[in-house]
């Protein structure tokens, strides 16, 4: 049982929660994650570690409701317990000086992204953020990425804030532009990642995407997560979920994101259904 | 000499429609006239089969004795797991493979009567006495077999136990791997709930190399250590197309439905996707577990596709058996070289390649040689890869100077578990690879033996009370 002790809500459906993790925050790294399970009927689901507080003996997760897990999170406040609570999990991201960093963040990828933006600041680097999102309303964590980022790029899809359209839209500008950029992180849906990796391909920047992959233990036992990356498979829970973006087959990630999609509506549908008739769960 | 006992099973037409127990055990007359079978040997063989010693003659005679509770006694003497290990050891090659019985005729069916001692000894909370409360504490990473025994042995000598347990629920293999229909989970839940009487410490969603190293335990005041954290790290055969959408490893497929309880999805939340064909690779214990599964979720067709023939296969005979009936189709001397997937990156059928058999190879079996030119295509909607599995490499590689193999094995003491750093231990299938519970339960007690030595000689025997 993790406790979670503070929520807020970032954004439409987007909540960020801090739970109580004494063990999880002592040997959490940026590009960790956790798998949490909220009931006994529940499943596994892997959420990044946004953030942790040694300290305070506590992790922050952002949940986004995209299926019935993350929905019935949602319903959950301070002072609810979660189930399970496993991690921290994944490989660490390597934190060096490499000079200029472009954190580029699609959506909730702002999440992951920022513990790594925050490392790599404090070890010396020079942190350019390009944040996207749909509209201005959804774009998260702006705050906490401006205090470590020298220049802040925004890009929504319907133009409310910074340049109209997709975030590689100003990476490419930034680029083009003639700035330096030692290295790449990019964090968001797939597509995302995959356009990202193809900028930056043409410059020969190294890019660092992490991956979503679905997967049931965290653990390297399942190998349910396994991708493709640089025509080896690797299992994302142990051997990521960072990689190298140039080398990782996107198409199969995607194929096996989506293998699950009807059950998941299932799922949904009775989550819905179940609020519905039982009022607050 | 009369006929040996044979465990009432369900009907296979039925039994591939519900995940129940196959096996409905004996019943006590059956057990009687069985118990009547053994010849109670002076020097009884059947004990040097089995790993963990248990006395089998004494408690076969309590049964004979009509005292049944007092023979789930004398095998908990040796055996915390009984209800088990008379369910999924492969006795064959164990108690009964060396019994006298089965010189001349067919050996007593000792599986059959431990299990029906364990499951119809009357029901009680009640724990042997343990004599002594020793201060040293111990941790025990990994809560499958192996873990369990050293666990429940440590307790019994008195030590504070914890046991580390990476997933959310105890069991190990005996959780996730081994089917409900051949091993109930309600029974898995009883063991592991008597070894918690016991006073054993289970920490779940702790994994050991991530959440906790081994020094920070020691650190926590953990005198020693037992690692029994498995094979659970799933091989596959690097052949095309092995990442498609539909390709589970077999401790995918098998963990989204026994863990995770995805045979009654959508109630509970994790889903499996079984499609009308299945092809499971392989035809080991896993595979048939596989295979099966896949029936009662409801595939139409369910092909195992092993290299080897039926001789070879490593499957205990009874799996096989009980696969056969089921209406597995059995695709031997057979390897896949390809998957094939279609434009959605979903599995739609795998390429083989006939096999023949030549001379035997290192595991003493004849190996298998690819016969040119004779490629063939299974339509399939599901591949299961159930080729084997190998150490997860979490603890070990977070855990300084531990001497592992190059396989990434544990190197430990055959006889006491003990490994290159004093007072760590492991065993079971960490350090054999995959093998059997009951070798991992015999691996778990020899180290908690040795623990207790070490312990005792470190401290000069801190007995509190």
């Amino acid at each position: 049982m993790a406790r979670i002790i503070e929520k807020k809500q970032l954004a439409n459906k987007i909540n960020l929660y801090v739970v109580e993790a004494p063990r999880i925050a002592r040997n959490a790294q940026p590009g960790q994650f956790i798998v949490l399970r909220l009931t006994e009927q529940g499943e596994r689901i892997p959420l990044t570690i946004a953030d942790y507080d040694r300290e305070r003996g506590a992790i922050t997760l952002v949940v986004q409701e995209v299926g019935k897990s993350t929905a019935q999170m949602a319903l959950m406040e301070p002072g609810d317990d979660i189930l399970d609570l496993l991690g921290p999990l994944g490989t660490p991201i390597e934190i060096k000086k490499v000079g200029r960093v472009a954190c580029v963040c699609g959506g909730l990828g702002a999440a992951p992204i920022y513990p790594k933006a925050k490392a790599l600041k404090e070890a010396g680097n020079e942190i350019v953020t390009f944040l996207g999102a749909q509209t201005e309303a959804m774009l998260i964590l702006r705050d906490e990425l401006s205090a470590v980022s020298s220049e802040m790029y925004y890009a929504t899809d319907d133009g409310s804030l910074g340049s109209k359209g997709f975030v590689t839209g100003p990476l490419q500008e930034y680029l083009a532009a003639g700035n330096q950029v030692d290295e790449v992180i990019a964090v968001g849906p797939v597509p995302m990642m995959r356009s990202v990796c193809n900028v930056t391909k043409e410059y020969g920047i190294p890019t660092i995407v992490s991956l979503n992959a679905v997967m049931v233990d965290g653990t390297g036992m399942c190998g349910g997560c396994r991708v493709t990356v640089g025509g080896e498979t690797k299992f994302t829970c142990t051997d990521g979920p960072a990689f190298d973006g140039h080398l990782v087959d996107f198409d199969e990630l995607s194929a096996r994101q989506r293998f699950y999609r009807k059950a998941e509506q299932v799922s949904m549908q009775e989550h819905v259904c179940r609020i519905g008739l039982g009022g607050n769960e | 000499m009369s006929k040996r006992v044979e465990a009432i099973k369900q009907d296979p037409q039925v039994r591939i429609r519900n995940f129940d127990e196959v096996s409905d055990g004996i019943t006590s007359e059956m057990a009687l006239a069985e118990a009547a079978r053994c010849l109670q040997c002076k020097k009884p063989a059947c004990v040097k089969g089995c790993p963990v010693e248990v006395p089998i003659p004494q408690f076969i005679q309590a049964l004979k004795d009509g005292q049944v509770d007092n023979a789930l006694a004398i095998i908990k003497e040796k055996n915390s797991l009984p209800a088990i290990c008379g369910r999924v050891c492969p006795q064959e090659n164990q108690c009964e493979k060396y019994c006298v019985v089965g010189r001349k005729g067919e050996p007593v069916a000792i599986g059959l009567l431990e299990r029906h001692v364990a499951d119809n000894a009357a029901k009680t909370d009640a724990i042997p006495e343990i004599p002594v409360k020793r201060r040293e504490k111990v941790a025990v990473i990994g809560s499958g077999p192996a873990g369990l025994t050293a666990a429940a042995d440590l307790a019994l000598l008195g030590y504070p136990v914890t046991v580390f347990e990476s997933l959310h629920e105890a069991g190990g293999v005996l959780r996730y791997g081994i089917p409900e229909f051949r091993l109930p989970k309600k029974i898995v839940d009883e063991e592991i709930n008597y070894i918690r009487r016991l006073g054993v410490d289970f920490q779940v969603n702790v994994a050991v190399g991530q959440t906790v190293t081994i020094d920070e335990l020691k650190e926590e005041g953990y005198q020693a250590v037992f690692i029994g954290t498995g094979a659970g790290l799933p091989y596959f055969l690097n052949i095309p197309g092995e990442s498609l959408a539909g390709v589970y490893s077999a401790n995918e497929f098998l963990t989204r439905v026994n863990l995770m309880k995805a045979y009654v999805f959508p109630k509970y939340d994790t889903p499996v996707r079984v499609g009308k064909r299945v092809c499971v690779f392989g035809a080991g214990n896993v595979a048939m577990d596989a295979a099966r599964t896949a029936l009662r979720l409801g595939a139409a067709e369910v092909n195992i596709v092993y290299r080897r023939s039926r001789e070879e296969m490593p499957a205990r005979a009874e799996e096989i058996e009980n696969a056969l009936e089921e209406g597995v189709n059995f695709i031997c001397l057979s390897s896949p070289l390809r998957i094939l997937g279609n434009e959605q990156g979903e599995v739609v059928g795998v390429v083989c390649q006939k096999m023949r058999l030549g001379e035997p190879d290192a595991s003493g079996r004849r190996s298998p040689i690819p016969i040119p030119d004779s490629e063939f295509q299974i339509d399939t909607d599901t591949v299961i890869v159930a080729i084997g599995q190998g150490p997860n490499p979490i603890l070990t590689r977070t855990t300084q100077g531990l001497t592992v193999t190059k396989h990434g094995y544990i190197v430990a003491d055959e006889n006491t578990g003990a490994t290159n750093i004093p007072g760590f231990y492991a065993g079971g299938d960490i350090v054999t690879g995959a093998a059997t519970v009951i070798a991992a339960m015999g691996a778990g007690k020899r180290a908690a033996a040795a623990i207790h030595e070490y312990l005792l000689s470190k401290s000069n025997a801190t007995v509190s009370q």
